[in-house]
Parts: C-alpha cells; sequence; structure tokens
C-alpha cells in the first residue's frame, strides 16, 4: 500500500479543483490556486474523546486533523465550510461488513480457507460503497463470510467513491482474519454429508488446521534458522499459501476476527488461541457476550455486535438488544457493526439504540460507530474521534445524529468532501456515471 | 356431497359464514383479558392524531374503551379509577403494523418453527393465516413493549397468492382473543419473487417467468368467475325446483381456492396488491382493474417514475420498506424520500415492518422519512389512523377518540425516534405485563 502522504498528494492534484467548484461559495481564496487547506467552522463537534465542543471548529491540514476547538487558527486561504451549527461527528467505522464482493463472499469449498484474499474479490466501483458513504460510514472491514471455520483476509477500506480501486484501501490497515464457529459453517458442510456438521466437528477441524499450521512454520524457523547460520545445504520446505497463512496467525501478524454467538464457545475459541498463542481481535456478532461479559474483558476482546437483531437462528434465540451496554458496563469493548448492506446505512441509528437499551450515554453510544470499532478493525491510531493528528473522516449531520432523524449531510474523507447531499444527482463529487 | 334442506346453497351458507367471521366478530368479542377498573392517565402530553397534541392532558380508559380524552381541567375522572400520574410522559394511540409475519415463525432458519407460506403452488388463497397464528410466540410481547398493539398478519411473499391476512392485538388469553378479523385482507404479489422455477432451460415448471405468472394469476380470477356463475346458476335452478316442486339439481363441487377469492371479485374485501417498479406495477394494476378488484397498492419502491399515475388510481399505498436499497443508477435516497413523494401528491400511505422480529422497529421507519422530507403529523399517522382506516378499523382504533378501544402507549419521548422507551402499554384498557423472555434473559444476567 501507498504512504499515507503520497496518497494524499495525487488524490490532492487531482481533486481539488472539484472540492473548490462543490464550496465555491464559501471558497476565500482563487480557485487558481490549489491547497488542501480546510475549515469547518460553527459546528457542534462531538469529537468522541474529549466531549462536545460547541460553536466549535476543525482545521485540516493535507488531510489530517490540525486543530479542534473553539476557535482555531487555519490560514486565511483555507476553504472554509459553514457548519451552521450542525452536529459534527468521526466518519462511522463499520467493522463487519461485506459490500463491494459481489457474490464472492464465501469459499465454501473448504472449511479452511485463510489463504483467499478479500482483496482479490474487491468491487472497488460497487454503489453499496457510495450509499454506506452517504450514510456517514467512512471505514470498512469488508470480512470473508462463516461458511468456513477459518475463512480470508480482510481489507480495509475508505468509502473514497469514485477513485481507484487502490485509492480506496485503507493505508497500511493491519491484517485481519476471519474464524467462525457454530451454526454456519456445520450447516454448509453437514448439508454436504462432509466434515464438520457439529460443534465438535468445527472446533477438531480448526485444531487440526492450527497443529498443521504450527509444524509449518516450525520447520520454516528451523529452515531459516539455518540460512542464518550459513547453512548452504538447507533445503527449502514447501511453500503452502493456506499454511503460510496460519502460521502469520501463529506468528501474531494476522489479528483474528471471529464469528461467534453463543457463551459456550467463547469460552472454547478462547481455549483454542491460548493452546495455540494467538490474540482474539474481537468476536462479531457476539450476541451472548452479555453472559460472559468479564471474561472478554480480562482478556481484551472487543466485540462487534448488532444492536437488537435476534431470532434468525437457534443461536441468535437468547439474543438481547441490552447486549451492547450490558457487556460495555463489565469493561467489554463494544463496537456496533452492521454485517449489512442496508443497515451500513444508518449505523447511527443503531448506536442510539443502545441509549434506549441499557442507558449508554451519547459519547457511548457514538464511540460504538467510531472509535471501538476502529479498534477493532486495528486503526483507532488513524480513525475514529476528532483528535488533532488523526485523519480528517468527518460527517456533517443534518439533523442530531443519535436519533431517528439525523442524516449526513456532507461526509468528508482525508479532507475531502466526498458526499454532499446538496449536490444533484447522487450527491458525488468524485464520482462520474459510466466509472 | 350432501345437501342442505331449506333452499340454501351451501355457497349462501359458506358466505353467512365469511359474513360473520368477518364482520360480527370485528374487534367484538368478549374479552376474557378485561380491564377491571378504569384507569386515568393524568398530566401526559397526547398526541390524539384526530385533535392535536394536549399538553397535560388525561384521559381516561374504562371497560376496555378510551371513555375521556381532554386537557386536565376539562376531564372529570371517575372516583373508582387508578390515577396513574405520566407527567413528562408521551401518551399516543397503539400503533398499527399493516404488513408482519407475527405469529407465524419463531427462528427464521428452523423450518419446524415457520408457518409462513405454502410453496406447493403461487394460487394459494385458501390458506388462512388465522388458522396457523401462534398466540404465545415469545416475538408477540418484545413486539407490544414497543407500542405496537395491532398488526396484520400476511403470510410471506414468495407465492402470487399465498393466502389470506388477519387483523391482530398484540395481547389476549387466546389466539381467538387476539385474532380480531380473519381474513381480513389477500395479498396479491407481482414482484418478480414468485417466480420460484426460474431457472432457463433447466427447469420445467410452469410458471417460471413472469408472463407465465401474469397468465396463471389470471386464469385463477377467471376460473372464480365461472365458478360463481355455475353457483349462481345452480342456486337459481334449484330455488326454480323447489317452486315447481321438481327434483333438485345436484350442486357443483366445491373448489376452496376458488371459493376463498370470492370476497375478493365481488370487491367486499380488500387485495394487497404488491409490485415494485413501474411494468409490474401497472401490469398488476390492470388485473386489478380488469376484475373490478378493491385493493391497496403495497411496496411500488422503484416506481418513482410513475408516483402521478400512482396518484390518480386514487388508492392507499403500504410504502416500502424505505430501508429497500435504490437500483444501481438511482440516488441514495430515492426509497427513503417515497413516501413525502406519495403524500405530496396526496396519496395515503401507511408504513408496515414487514417483519416478525423486527415488527418492534416500526416507529423508526417513520422517523426516519421525517428525515427525508414526510411532514411528522403524517409519518405518525402512518402507523395509526391511516392504517386503522385502511383496515376498516378506524372506529375502533388508531387515535385517542372517546369511544375508541383503549389501546394507548406512554413513552418517555417522541414515539418516532428510536431512543424513546416504552413505559406501559394498554391492550383494551389493560396494562400489558411489560416483560418478555428478552427481558427475562436481561434480568438473570444482571443479578
Amino acid at each position: 500500500m501507498k504512504s499515507v502522504d503520497k496518497l494524499i498528494l495525487r488524490v490532492v492534484s487531482i481533486r481539488v479543483l472539484f472540492v473548490l467548484a462543490s464550496f465555491g461559495a464559501f471558497a476565500q481564496t482563487s480557485t487558481s490556486a490549489p491547497h488542501n487547506d480546510v475549515v469547518i467552522k460553527n459546528a457542534v463537534v462531538m469529537t468522541v474523546t474529549h466531549g462536545n465542543i460547541k460553536n466549535g471548529s476543525i482545521y485540516i491540514k493535507d488531510g489530517r486533523i490540525a486543530a479542534v476547538g473553539e476557535s482555531v487558527n487555519a490560514p486565511a486561504s483555507a476553504t472554509v465550510i459553514d457548519a451552521g451549527g450542525k452536529y459534527v461527528t468521526p466518519g462511522i467505522v463499520d467493522s463487519h461488513s461485506h459490500i463491494a464482493l459481489d457474490d464472492d463472499v464465501n469459499e465454501a469449498t473448504s472449511p479452511i480457507t485463510p489463504h483467499m484474499m478479500m482483496k482479490d474479490a474487491f468491487d472497488y466501483q460497487d454503489k453499496a460503497i457510495y450509499r454506506a458513504l452517504a450514510g456517514g460510514v467512512t471505514t470498512s472491514l469488508l470480512l470473508h463470510g462463516s461458511a468456513n471455520m477459518i475463512g480470508g483476509q480482510a481489507i480495509v477500506i475508505k468509502h473514497k467513491y469514485g477513485l481507484s480501486r487502490d485509492e480506496l484501501l485503507f493505508p497500511n490497515a493491519p491484517r485481519s482474519i476471519k474464524f467462525a464457529s457454530g451454526e454456519n459453517p456445520k450447516r454448509v458442510y453437514g448439508g454436504r454429508e462432509q466434515l464438520p456438521s457439529t460443534r465438535m466437528g468445527n472446533f477438531a477441524v480448526q485444531r487440526e488446521a492450527l497443529v498443521q499450521a504450527r509444524d509449518y512454520m516450525r520447520e520454516w524457523d528451523a529452515y531459516n534458522e539455518k540460512v542464518k547460520r550459513g547453512d548452504k545445504d538447507a533445503s527449502a520446505p514447501k511453500h503452502d499459501l493456506k499454511l503460510e497463512a496460519l502460521a502469520d496467525v501463529l506468528r501474531g501478524k494476522l489479528m483474528v476476527q471471529i464469528h461467534c454467538y453463543r457463551a459456550d464457545e467463547f469460552l472454547t475459541e478462547i481455549t483454542m488461541a491460548h493452546e495455540f498463542g494467538y490474540k482474539i481481535r474481537a468476536f462479531h456478532h457476539a450476541l451472548e457476550s452479555y453472559k460472559v461479559p468479564e471474561t472478554l474483558a480480562a482478556e481484551n476482546i472487543g466485540i462487534a455486535t448488532f444492536a437488537d437483531w435476534w431470532g434468525y437462528k437457534q443461536e441468535a434465540w437468547d439474543a438481547i438488544p441490552w447486549n451492547a451496554v450490558m457487556s460495555m458496563r463489565k469493561g467489554v469493548r463494544v463496537a456496533i457493526k452492521s454485517d449489512s448492506e442496508d443497515y451500513t446505512r444508518r449505523l447511527n441509528q443503531e448506536a442510539a439504540k443502545t441509549m434506549r437499551y441499557g442507558g449508554a450515554t451519547e459519547e457511548e453510544a457514538l464511540k460504538m460507530i467510531t472509535l471501538n470499532a476502529a479498534w477493532i478493525v486495528g486503526v483507532d491510531d488513524r480513525v475514529g474521534s476528532i483528535e488533532v493528528g488523526k485523519d480528517a473522516d468527518l460527517v456533517i449531520w443534518e439533523g442530531y445524529p443519535l436519533s431517528s432523524f439525523g442524516i449526513p449531510g456532507k461526509v468528508l474523507i482525508d479532507g475531502e468532501v466526498y458526499f454532499d447531499r446538496a449536490l444533484p444527482g447522487l450527491g458525488m463529487t468524485h464520482y462520474r456515471e459510466g466509472q | 356431497m350432501k345437501r342442505r334442506a331449506g333452499g340454501r346453497s351451501r355457497l349462501a351458507a359458506n358466505y353467512r359464514f365469511l359474513a360473520a367471521l368477518g364482520m360480527t366478530v370485528l374487534l367484538g368479542t368478549v374479552a376474557v383479558f378485561a380491564q377491571d377498573k378504569p384507569v386515568a392517565l393524568k398530566g401526559g402530553k397526547l398526541l390524539t392524531i384526530t385533535h392535536g397534541v394536549i399538553e397535560n392532558g388525561v384521559i381516561v380508559l374504562q371497560g376496555g374503551k378510551i371513555t375521556a380524552v381532554g386537557a386536565a381541567a376539562s376531564v372529570n375522572i371517575p372516583r373508582s379509577a387508578q390515577v396513574v400520574d405520566v407527567t413528562g410522559m408521551t401518551v399516543y394511540p397503539g400503533l398499527i403494523d399493516s404488513e408482519t409475519n407475527l405469529g407465524l415463525t419463531e427462528i427464521s432458519a428452523e423450518n419446524s418453527t415457520n408457518d409462513l407460506i405454502e410453496t406447493s403452488d403461487e394460487i394459494m388463497p385458501h390458506m388462512h393465516t388465522a388458522e396457523a397464528f401462534h398466540a404465545e410466540s415469545a416475538l408477540i410481547p418484545v413486539a407490544r413493549m414497543n407500542g405496537i398493539t395491532n398488526a396484520v398478519v400476511a403470510p410471506s411473499s414468495g407465492d402470487t397468492l399465498p393466502g389470506q391476512d388477519s387483523f391482530i392485538q398484540l395481547d389476549g388469553a387466546s389466539a381467538s382473543e387476539m385474532l380480531l378479523i380473519r381474513d381480513l385482507a389477500m395479498p396479491l404479489n407481482f414482484t418478480g419473487d414468485e417466480r420460484r422455477n426460474k431457472g432457463g432451460f433447466d427447469k420445467h415448471k410452469f410458471p417460471s417467468t413472469r408472463m407465465g405468472l401474469a397468465a396463471q394469476r389470471r386464469q385463477a380470477f377467471l376460473d372464480a368467475q365461472d365458478y360463481k356463475s355455475k353457483w349462481t346458476d345452480y342456486d337459481r335452478k334449484k330455488s326454480d325446483a323447489v317452486r315447481d316442486k321438481k327434483p333438485e339439481p345436484s350442486a357443483p363441487k366445491r373448489d376452496l381456492k376458488l371459493e376463498a377469492l370470492l370476497p375478493y371479485l365481488e370487491g367486499k374485501k380488500t387485495i394487497v396488491l404488491a409490485a415494485e417498479g413501474p411494468s409490474d406495477l401497472q401490469t398488476a394494476v390492470s388485473l386489478a382493474n380488469e376484475f373490478k378488484l378493491k385493493y391497496v397498492l403495497n411496496h411500488i419502491s422503484h416506481s418513482q417514475t410513475v408516483l402521478d399515475y400512482v396518484a390518480s388510481l386514487k388508492v392507499p399505498v403500504m410504502v416500502g420498506p424505505i430501508y429497500e436499497a435504490p437500483r444501481d443508477d438511482e440516488r441514495y435516497d430515492t426509497v427513503y424520500s417515497l413516501p413525502a413523494q406519495l403524500y405530496k401528491r396526496g396519496v395515503k400511505i401507511v408504513f408496515a415492518s414487514y417483519s416478525a422480529h423486527n415488527v418492534r422497529n416500526l416507529p423508526d421507519e417513520a422517523g426516519y422519512a421525517t428525515a427525508f422530507g414526510l411532514p411528522y403529523d403524517e409519518a405518525l399517522k402512518a402507523i395509526t389512523l391511516n392504517a386503522a382506516e385502511i383496515w376498516g378499523v378506524a372506529d375502533q382504533l388508531g387515535s385517542l377518540d372517546v369511544g375508541k378501544r383503549a389501546n394507548i402507549v406512554v413513552a418517555n419521548g417522541d414515539p418516532l425516534d428510536v431512543k424513546t422507551d416504552v413505559k406501559q402499554v394498554y391492550i383494551a384498557g389493560r396494562a400489558v405485563p411489560m416483560t418478555s423472555r428478552q427481558t427475562w434473559l436481561r434480568d438473570q444476567y444482571s443479578k
């Protein structure tokens, strides 16, 4: 992936005219002088990490937040966006999504497919990216499906709809791999009279793959050690993409994201992680985390859960809408995610449900779709809050975001407007029909 | 088949049966879960729907009905009433969900718990959701705790004619008490989803295309017409025979499918006509007109280019869900703004959850539509009075008016806001327990 700076330079030079055109009314300098300083003023800034700033401003320089406060020092040449007293939040992070993969979500031909790269299926022209952007989503984790105990490797995207494929990839985002458990793998393979068809089978398949991966890793470690010692006769083991990927799990190079519903399965997955020495980043869905929140908190495992989905299958029967807040109160890092092309468009509403079910504060609710979600994705050092140094991924809302009535007016990524509701057509700044 | 003595045909008897179910049972059962003592809700903000907002109001519920509504100073509270202070609360009529699968499913992926649709044939008008309705479903308390007190129960939509809807109340001692109207209406679907045999040249079962579905559907109504004239003919011949003291003719064979279509063919009951895009919509409307069906429209999520035509039909629209994804060439908010667009053209709209587990989120959708231009009062009406009118129960439900059934919601805020917590629901004047399987689990793990 490109470095952030390189990417921004390129984007700026190509896109600056569009930005200025869309903010002609506010532009304070001649459009002939390309710059990328932006000031959002007269906003209620919901920072997520240090409260709300009424009548606040955000100064954006080179795509990053350079200053936040009641007043900011910005050059007179900066493009000014007058928020007119509206709310500004960080861009929403969807920590569990399958959009823009067309139908290639599951390589359901084997329960162990860690070498599948979602980047290879990434359809950067999928309109779902645009529709989520119009709902305020600026970053998404695109995961393999849950048909396999060990699925493929995720990609993290920024919703810069209209740019080229690689420009949508989140620069330097850490790698994640999808694991799954429970009903889905057993239904897919059990339905074909294959292993696994039970939860015992599920975990046996997973353990066997990890045992093989450990042997593979040891073989390569031994070989590399020999080479390092200058052993000219050392012969390299065979390359195996599948085991290579799993070895990276054991080496801690991949964050493990586990689709898991039931409390007992959290415990088994944790035992397995201890057995093989890898770390679980988050349980996804995690509808029963309210039953064992202390364990998840002690392990520093996050959850990416639904606000109130339930009953769509047996393992979702004990889902309760208080799950997010009950878990949070016991120290679990909670994100609300969509897992849906539909719900990803209004995650703000989903987050607001946690204020109703369990009494999350406004900031706690917002954190579940911003900073906590960013942590699960592993990009919380870059996005998820409005702080100096972070990427200027921002949503200017019409109405109060944590309600039924709030909808995005403008969405900025790396300091540039990508969606503007006031524009005709699709409301896009960087997209051309037929692209 | 034996004929009855007494000069009345089976068809007529059947009609009387239907009429009895459809009309006299309507909201008229003796409640087993009866309200035992009057209740006065005092000090709340009343959203009456029909006569504005009353701040610091009083509403009296007695004998299962609303007996007084008004400003605190103007209402006499009966001495025997239990007075509930609802100061700071918002009080509004129970919400009505115009299409759900409540009582027909528990766990979506577990087929043994599903009675959603009979897929052996596309034409199944003789399926009665009332006969599958599971009153003890764990989903019902979950929905009603959010203020949904009444709902239409429909089969799922994969058939052209999947069967007949029921109108329920979300509380009662038994299914018969909760089923207020059996065979309320009948869905007629033409969205393309009914093409179960779609599969190009590999499938050999008719119908596999929309042409096939249209032909099959038209034939069903033609068959029903023929069936009707056969019986009319028989009735005439029989009464002639009685008059002339001649042997009675033999009765035609009963056909439950065709019989089920008759009240609809005669315009006595409502067809819920579902289509998405403009051409399917117009094909569906042509059929409805050909057979003079009384109908409301359903979905029309992708008919934005023909909204003036929709308005010209002068029928209500069950819109959306507005969460239906736009087509790829459409703007992101083209379905979100559909309710506002229809309202602007004078079309009466209602919302539906089209769901079982997510019925509780019905008001959120109405709220979201306001963000895209639907006036607030209309959004609230779309899940209260408009729905009551469409389903023929506006004399009983849909607003805070004296004489109506006391289905009342007390909440801590705006009914259309996702954050609002419903504190108490009254159904037929009775405070329903604010518990569900979910609150039980919550409490178990909160200890």
